[in-house]
């Protein structure tokens, strides 16, 4: 029986760009499947019902195997694979439970400041949408604190959980990416003026697979900006149709 | 046999998330008590177990952790085969092992930020003498129904959240869904036959019980 290749449901936010990174780091091919879930493509029925009903990208397919929740998504990937490509998680229980907590920490310390700056400054001027720029400023101060942390813990190791790279630096490096793209004043700071953050996102950053990451990252990005263009008040409303399809778009993996 | 040890406090849902795989795996361990109320977790000698100052840190030998979720997981497969298995019957499969995963994630994203809110609500400002906000409780609550729909489907596929056996995933519900069933948001459990099945299930469990004391 032919191998099916996986196929990863993908849209325009970081959480996608996080299980990209974690296919390439396994040299692992698939088929990219575009999903505009700001169009409201993760809603649908056939989404909900086959996917995740959550409604939510990315969603992995491995043969039969659905799975969604990045953290789900890459956590398989390091044990199914784990004979492929780069080695995300140690084999010592206690070693592996040091990369348990820092992706906890990723989660519930990290992330949700992370992603409110991101949503504020990125995905919401995306939709037209005003930024609460009091918002922007708390979360920019929470995060400072947060990063202090990181700051003291990455000049004790390399890697957040110890000498090599695993998964709970893999999940950091996708927002971290988007902030250091924004234009607000002081978030390419909160890393920039903290020397053993910087030194770990400039490793990470030339990595092989997350140059290609990057790659097919603003490639998602392109095929939004091809669906539509923001709406503008004082401009008419235009519908850039061009090369989106409502298919899927398929791009082979090199 | 090397010590555990858990710092936190016995009333804390994160604490006690940690509690319940330690009681669900029959281990000894000592809870240090940290004083919330005086903020003694914001503050050193703690802050050197989480710089983050929240509850539970946790010992055990020479291993230190924290965040609740991590160490469950810890505990779940340092210790598997001992008490109740928390892990999936086949653990070595990595798509069962993602199923879990799924199931643990969903808990962390969807059904804790907003379950924790209404505890926050209707259980911690009452104690504190605050008066609880009925428009959060209510925009709450909207939300949790989402996440409660969801759950009521996959329970009439599978007993438990990631299949046939209890597990992980149902654990780390069952601190604030204890909460919650001394609230008005009761309800929307109740409303649910089968989520409705697996509250009474998972929080009958003699672990769950210990917590409570």
């Amino acid at each position: 029986m032919e191998d099916q290749k996986m196929k990863l449901h993908c849209g325009f936010i970081f959480s996608n760009w996080t299980a990209m990174f974690g296919l390439h780091e396994k040299s692992l091919d698939f088929e990219l499947v575009f999903v505009d879930w700001v169009a409201g493509e993760a809603r649908t029925k056939t989404f909900l019902s086959n996917l995740n009903p959550f409604g939510q990208v990315p969603v992995l397919e491995d043969g039969d195997l659905k799975l969604f929740e990045s953290k789900a998504i890459t956590r398989y990937l390091a044990e199914q694979y784990k004979d492929v490509g780069t080695d995300l998680l140690p084999n010592d229980a206690k070693e592996r439970a040091i990369v348990s907590m820092w992706m906890e920490i990723d989660t519930n310390q990290f992330l949700p400041l992370a992603s409110t700056l991101i949503r504020e400054l990125v995905t919401k001027p995306y939709q037209g949408l005003a930024t609460d720029f009091t918002s922007v400023q708390e979360n920019k101060e929470k995060l400072s604190e947060v990063l202090n942390i990181y700051e003291a813990r990455l000049g004790e190791s390399c890697y957040l959980a110890g000498e090599s790279f695993t998964l709970a630096d893999l999940h950091h490096l996708p927002p971290i990416h988007y902030m250091l793209k924004m234009e607000e004043e002081g978030v390419k700071d909160l890393i920039y003026s903290r020397p053993n953050v910087t030194a770990w996102v400039e490793k990470m950053q030339s990595r092989p697979a997350w140059l290609k990451t990057v790659v097919k990252g603003d490639h998602i990005f392109e095929l939004m900006k091809q669906r539509r263009m923001p709406m503008q008040l004082d401009s008419p409303c235009q519908e850039v149709t061009g090369l989106a399809q409502k298919t899927a778009m398929v791009t082979e993996n090199t | 046999m090397a010590g555990i040890k858990v710092f936190g406090n016995a009333t804390s849902p994160s604490t006690r998330r940690v509690l319940l795989a330690l009681h669900e795996k029959n281990l000894d361990f000592e809870l240090v008590n940290i004083d919330l109320k005086d903020g003694e977790h914001k503050k050193e000698p703690f802050l050197s177990r989480n710089p983050f100052g929240k509850v539970p840190a946790f010992e055990d030998g020479d291993l230190k952790l924290f965040e609740s979720r991590a160490i469950t997981q810890y505990i779940a497969h340092r210790y598997e085969s001992q008490g109740t298995n928390l892990l999936p019957a086949d653990s070595k499969n990595p798509a069962h092992y993602a199923i879990m995963a799924i199931g643990m994630e969903v808990e962390a994203h969807q059904f804790d930020p907003v379950a924790s809110k209404l505890v926050w609500e209707q259980v911690i400002k009452n104690f504190v003498g605050l008066t609880t906000d009925q428009a959060v409780v209510a925009e709450e609550e909207a939300k949790l129904v989402k996440v409660l729909d969801v759950y009521e489907a996959r329970l009439k596929e599978f007993k438990y959240l990631a299949g046939e056996t209890f597990t992980l995933t149902d654990l780390h519900h069952i601190p604030v869904v204890q909460y919650l069933l001394g609230t008005p948001t009761k309800k929307l459990f109740t409303e649910r036959p089968r989520v409705n099945e697996w509250v009474a299930e998972v929080t009958k469990r003699p672990a769950s019980q210990k917590i409570l004391k």
